[in-house]
């Protein structure tokens, strides 16, 4: 069997002073597409912000490793050195840096890390531009401001775009569905499968079932009050379209909390 | 009030003991000043001169409960022991290469003095004069002397330092493009301290006429790393429908004192850009006053300071908007590290009857360390009823979000820092359009952000 990319072992973590995931377990072998479904404050973006390495979470226990390595011990840029991408819910928008110039800043920085040269600008220019056509971005956007006003859809589309470029082994995709229309989310699918393959892997996070129709996941984990609390194939996330997380939550409460509930 | 209504050779002392301690070096160097000029200079700029020791005598320096100077501490520079070079002390022309813009013509000042054998003022097309403002001052032809003490006006306590700068005022640069002339090439006025405990005070006039075009860029250096005084006041008359492209580089030692004034007057439909980049000194304080004296000028007043350790820059702006359709515009960005201080107090002052006045003004300072301290006072007396005047300032750090962000594409943390300090400043570098000038500002940006080169790459 394949070592896993992704182990992640009675994780918790939060705020301060507030628990977020209490002992959450996953494992994401090369080639598998996660999907993490879950009602709003599950924990879904926690969960993504831990393992790109925000600083606001605190890890108070369990375990990550990520390709047999200790990631709560990385620093957030030799996570994505070593091919970890993150796709922002809100991408920030930075004036004064150019979308391009940045992007090969970050390839160029991944390459050091492998050993590799620099790419030369002629290359990139074609890099960049067999991407953009790939994920379906303008090409007026490549060479604008990063993200600097660009639409919603526009900053998802664009981390797509970010993630064809870097091509990294394992991919979080924090709710990019949201707020997509649907030729929008369709690209972005689009984009996702097309990356697919034996040696990487995807963790979808979102709460909407829609994006499933277009990149069907090989497992779909529900994430109630920072739990994993259910896991399946494809038409979980079907199921959980038509009966909602209600169940599942007063469950994961009855289960959670039993003196609460005997009191 | 104008310079040339006062006009006494008494001068009379003001009362506090200490106002005069801090007046007596300044009166004495006058007095010497004075007796070796020896009737040298049209009459003119004598009684000039009287008007503005006058002045200076009958006000003091400011103190700090002046709203204007509320914030800077002059006392550093009233302690210090200033030589006045009778003339311009000799140079090695090898010291000012790094300091020459290339594409530009030179008009170079050393202490204040203006060296022909330094200057390269050829190729400069027909119907623009450019040269020594004390040679000038003597062709009756040129609008020197009508114009000079014109525009900078003093009398009030808070401009005591354009009173001092009269006082004394000999030499400096003076340009004058005709009617409908355009200059060929940017003139760089190359504003240098010789060296040594020197106090200089440039006095610099352009003159544009009607529908002219003027690119100039001031440039202050020091040549070593000695403490001196620099005490310039530039005047500058913008013809009707003129179009005058100003810069202003202030890179002196970080030991210098430089208290300058900028002082512009607009006529009809004229354009007036400015762009200063202020990173030299130990204490900089740069006011800047447009007089926005006709109907339907543009004027934008840019700047950027980048500070660290102890220096301290503070920017003073008065825009004059005294008659209608006028379009002013500011933009000053600081960025601060250390235990660097900046100040910027901005006033737009809309005349009774100056309707359909723009005006837009905005600071916005990047904090980088803990002990840096940025003071922002942005202030609008607006007397007319149809405009539209904005402003805005802020002090902040790097936006963490940003910074995590860039982090979370691979590019390194001190990285991420740099690009994002480099981004801050993008766009006043973008707005600079005199390229050696742009390339010079990028070099120094890329050499003094810890990962330069990342930002350097970035760039090409």
């Amino acid at each position: 069997m394949n070592t896993p990319i992704l182990q992640i072992s009675d994780l918790h973590a939060g705020l301060e002073d507030k628990p977020i995931l209490r002992g959450l377990s996953l494992t994401v072998r090369p080639g598998e597409v996660h999907a993490i479904m879950g009602p709003n404050g599950s924990g879904k973006s926690t969960l993504a912000g831990v393992l790109a390495g925000r600083e606001e979470y605190i890890v108070s226990g369990g375990s990550v490793l990520y390709k047999g390595q200790d990631l709560l011990e990385m620093e957030p840029e030799d996570r994505a050195r070593e091919g970890l991408f993150l796709a922002f819910q809100y991408p920030v928008e930075i004036p004064g840096v150019s979308n391009t110039y940045f992007l090969r800043a970050a390839l160029n920085a991944i390459r050091k890390h492998r050993g590799q040269p620099g790419i030369d600008p002629v290359n990139f220019i074609k890099l960049v531009r067999q991407k953009a056509a790939m994920v379906k971005m303008d090409e007026a956007l490549v060479k604008r401001n990063l993200n600097e006003g660009f639409s919603g859809g526009e900053k998802k589309r664009n981390e797509i775009f970010h993630m064809a470029v870097l091509e990294p082994t394992l991919a979080i995709l924090d709710e990019t569905d949201s707020g997509l229309d649907i030729d929008a989310l369709r690209s972005v699918a689009e984009g996702v499968n097309i990356l697919r393959g034996p040696e990487r892997a995807f963790v979808v996070i979102t709460h909407y079932q829609r994006l499933l129709d277009y990149i069907v996941p090989d497992v779909v984990h529900v994430l109630v009050d920072g739990r994993i609390v259910r896991s399946g194939g494809k038409e979980l996330a079907l199921e959980l379209e038509e009966r909602g997380y209600a169940e599942l939550e007063a469950q994961s409460r009855s289960e959670n909390q039993p003196a609460l509930a005997a009191g | 009030m104008n310079g040339r209504s006062v006009m006494s050779n008494a001068i009379t002392m003001p009362p506090n003991p200490v106002a005069s301690a801090q007046l007596e070096p300044f009166l004495a160097d006058f007095r010497a000043f004075d007796s070796r000029q020896n009737g040298s200079e049209p009459l003119a700029v004598k009684q000039l001169r009287q008007a503005g020791i006058a002045s200076l005598a009958a006000t003091g320096f400011p103190s700090t409960r002046l709203e204007a100077w509320r914030l800077t501490d002059i006392d550093p520079i009233l302690q210090g022991h200033y030589q006045h070079p009778v003339a311009a002390p000799t140079v090695d022309a090898a010291a000012l290469i790094p300091h020459r813009l290339a594409g530009c013509a030179s008009l170079v000042l050393v202490d204040g003095h203006f060296s022909a054998d330094l200057s390269d003022l050829s190729g400069l097309s027909e119907g623009v004069w450019a040269g020594s403002l004390a040679e000038a001052l003597r062709h009756p032809e040129l609008l020197a002397l009508e114009t000079l003490g014109r525009i900078a006006r003093f009398g009030d306590p808070a401009q005591a330092f354009v009173a001092l700068s009269t006082a004394f005022v000999r030499d400096g640069a003076y340009l004058q493009v005709a009617p409908g002339k355009a200059i060929e090439r940017p003139i760089q006025v190359l504003m240098l301290a010789s060296g040594g405990s020197t106090v200089s005070y440039p006095r610099n006039l352009f003159v544009t006429g009607a529908a002219s075009q003027l690119t100039v860029i001031e440039t202050f250096v020091s040549l070593n790393e000695s403490a001196h005084f620099s005490c310039p006041v530039t005047e500058i008359a913008v013809g009707p429908a003129a179009n005058v492209d100003h810069y202003r580089v202030q890179k002196e030692n970080r030991a210098a004192h430089h208290v300058a004034s900028l002082v512009l007057r607009q006529d009809q439909d004229s354009v007036f850009n400015s762009h200063s980049v202020m990173h030299g000194g130990a204490l900089v304080r740069n006011d800047v006053v447009a007089l926005l004296e006709a109907e339907g000028v543009s004027c934008t007043l840019n700047g950027l300071y980048v500070v660290s350790g102890k220096q301290r820059v503070d920017n003073q702006m008065l825009v004059e908007h005294a008659k209608p359709h006028g379009y002013s515009h500011e933009l000053y960005k600081g960025i601060l590290d250390e235990e660097a201080r900046a100040n910027f107090l901005g006033k737009i002052h809309v005349h009774p009857g100056a309707q359909q006045t723009d005006a837009v003004q905005a600071n916005r300072n990047l904090i980088l360390s803990k002990g840096a301290i940025a003071h922002s006072n942005p202030q609008l007396e607006i007397f007319a009823d149809d405009v539209k005047c904005t402003h805005g300032s802020t002090v902040g750090q790097l936006d963490p979000d940003a910074v995590f962000y860039l982090r979370s594409r691979g590019i390194g943390q001190e990285a991420a820092r740099s690009i994002l300090t480099y981004a801050f400043a993008a766009d006043i570098v973008e707005r600079i359009k005199v390229p050696a000038l742009r390339t010079d500002l990028e070099s120094f940006l890329f050499n003094l952000l810890p990962e330069g080169d990342v930002v350097r790459q970035m760039a090409i």
